[in-house]
């Protein structure tokens, strides 16, 4: 009996559709998300992130009605987030069927946000979100989709995320996102063994050899990826159950 | 057949009611006393802060009617926070006194495990139990907090482990409480709520 590592496929949203880009640019068209949200529903997904990646104020309304047709088509928790500035923004996100909101850009730049969000919401349901690029032996957090640096250290500002409500960290290295390099398990490592609550790793998925290094030398909770997915490259099931085999615990679907 | 989901104000509401209706059940969002006091069965779903929760059932004057039921046996279902509140108290909010269902106090997870505990796991059957009729002793299910009441509650029926051994299926009669969300559990958590549903009819 143990908590299984989850497979959590990740939705970026643009204008109503699902986008993909390498290294945070070069969008292409990957499909509708309630379609793909039921496929990976169907398949054995333990999660799905939903991330506004427009987080324009004008594309709000469309996002959040994604976030609708999404939910509809899940029995497992949904997370959504970007461009998450307010209390009432993730209240807005919850209230259309999101279990969990992602905060970002507005947590850096008024970190008490993740507080009062937590405090309405439960730690559980607030998810903070670090996009980091490599500097040396260290990692500097980037804010608005990988366009700011922070000049912050990344440990020390999921270590006080946490503190002040975060209750899980999902983790993108931008240097790997998009290019199927294999998740940085050095940055990975680094985060969960600093932190106390759950991380998610994310950006550079690509074989089933890369999410085992991250379960087992990168110490994550759960592995996010997008384009291996949406192009059919892995099945979730076969990944699982190649995970199962080499010992990582995962939720095999019956 | 009408199932009054507890609507104190906050919380998963409306993926609870998706999930029953997709079981062909009758629900209503019940917000006033006589809606629990007539309601065949009583769905009491929560996230959140256990204050949050045990003060918006005040305010709604929502307490007494669930005492009411729960003396009167009337099917009950607590989700997460809402199998929380059953109990006396809770660490989370040390003046704030639960439903009192049950004796034993809530208590925080341990700092050697993550918390909060979020994801799948599985449970360890206590002893039979008729909300997890039909599911495999080795099936998953969603967990989301960072408080549990201890396994050794004396209606446990399925306890899970997370840094201590917690209680993840409560029955006591018509009663059944959950830890976990049936409702993100995916074909197993239907499963459970199925049974609930049907215990019902």
């Amino acid at each position: 009996m143990s908590l299984a590592h989850r497979i959590i496929p990740c939705l970026d949203v643009d204008g109503g559709r699902v986008v993909k880009g390498i290294e945070f640019a070069g969008l292409r068209d990957m499909g509708d998300p309630a379609e793909l949200a039921a496929r990976y529903n169907r398949e054995g997904a333990d999660e799905l992130v939903m991330l506004d990646i427009s987080a324009s104020v004008q594309g709000r309304g469309t996002f959040l009605e994604t976030v609708r047709r999404v939910a509809e088509q899940l029995n497992i928790p949904l997370t959504a987030g970007g461009g998450i500035r307010t209390m009432e923004d993730g209240r807005a996100v919850l209230r259309a069927g999101a279990d969990k909101v992602t905060v970002n850009t507005a947590a850096v730049k008024r970190p008490e946000l993740l507080s009062e969000l937590a405090q309405q919401f439960g730690a559980q349901a607030i998810v903070l979100s670090i996009d980091v690029k490599r500097k040396g032996n260290s990692w500097e957090p980037y804010t608005r989709g990988g366009r700011d640096a922070t000049g912050m250290d990344a440990a020390e500002w999921a270590a006080k995320s946490v503190s002040l409500g975060a209750g899980e960290i999902l983790l993108t290295s931008i240097d790997r996102d998009g290019t199927c390099s294999g998740f940085d398990c050095e940055l990975t490592a680094k985060i969960s063994e600093t932190v106390s609550v759950p991380v998610i790793a994310s950006g550079g998925a690509n074989t089933f050899e890369d999410f085992f290094a991250v379960f087992t030398d990168g110490k994550a909770d759960a592995a996010l990826a997008a384009s291996i997915f949406h192009m059919e490259t892995h099945s979730i099931a076969a990944l699982k159950k190649f995970l199962a085999e080499r010992g990582v615990p995962v939720r095999l679907s019956r | 057949m009408k199932i009054a989901i507890v609507d104190y104000g906050a919380g998963n509401l409306p993926s609870v009611e998706r999930a029953l209706h997709k079981l062909g059940a009758e629900t209503e969002r019940a917000v006033v006393p006589e809606q629990l006091d007539s309601a065949k069965a009583i769905v009491l779903p929560g996230v959140g802060h256990f204050a949050a929760f045990v003060d918006g059932l005040r305010e709604r004057n929502l307490t007494s009617s669930l005492r009411a039921a729960f003396d009167a046996g009337k099917p009950m279902l607590g989700i997460c926070l809402g199998l929380q509140a059953m109990f006396a108290s809770s660490d989370e909010a040390p003046g704030d006194p639960g439903l009192g269902f049950f004796p034993e106090k809530v208590c925080a997870l341990p700092t050697n495990v993550k918390s909060p505990h979020i994801g799948w796991n599985q449970l360890r059957l206590v002893r039979p139990s008729k909300l997890l009729r039909g599911i495999a002793e080795d099936a998953y299910f969603y967990f989301a907090h960072s408080y549990a009441a201890p396994a050794s509650a004396e209606f446990t029926v399925a306890a899970c482990d997370h840094g201590f051994p917690f209680a993840a299926v409560i029955e006591r009669q018509n009663l059944a409480a959950v830890q976990f969300h049936p409702e993100k559990s995916g074909e197993t958590g239907a499963q459970a709520l199925r049974n609930f549903v049907e215990s019902v009819r």
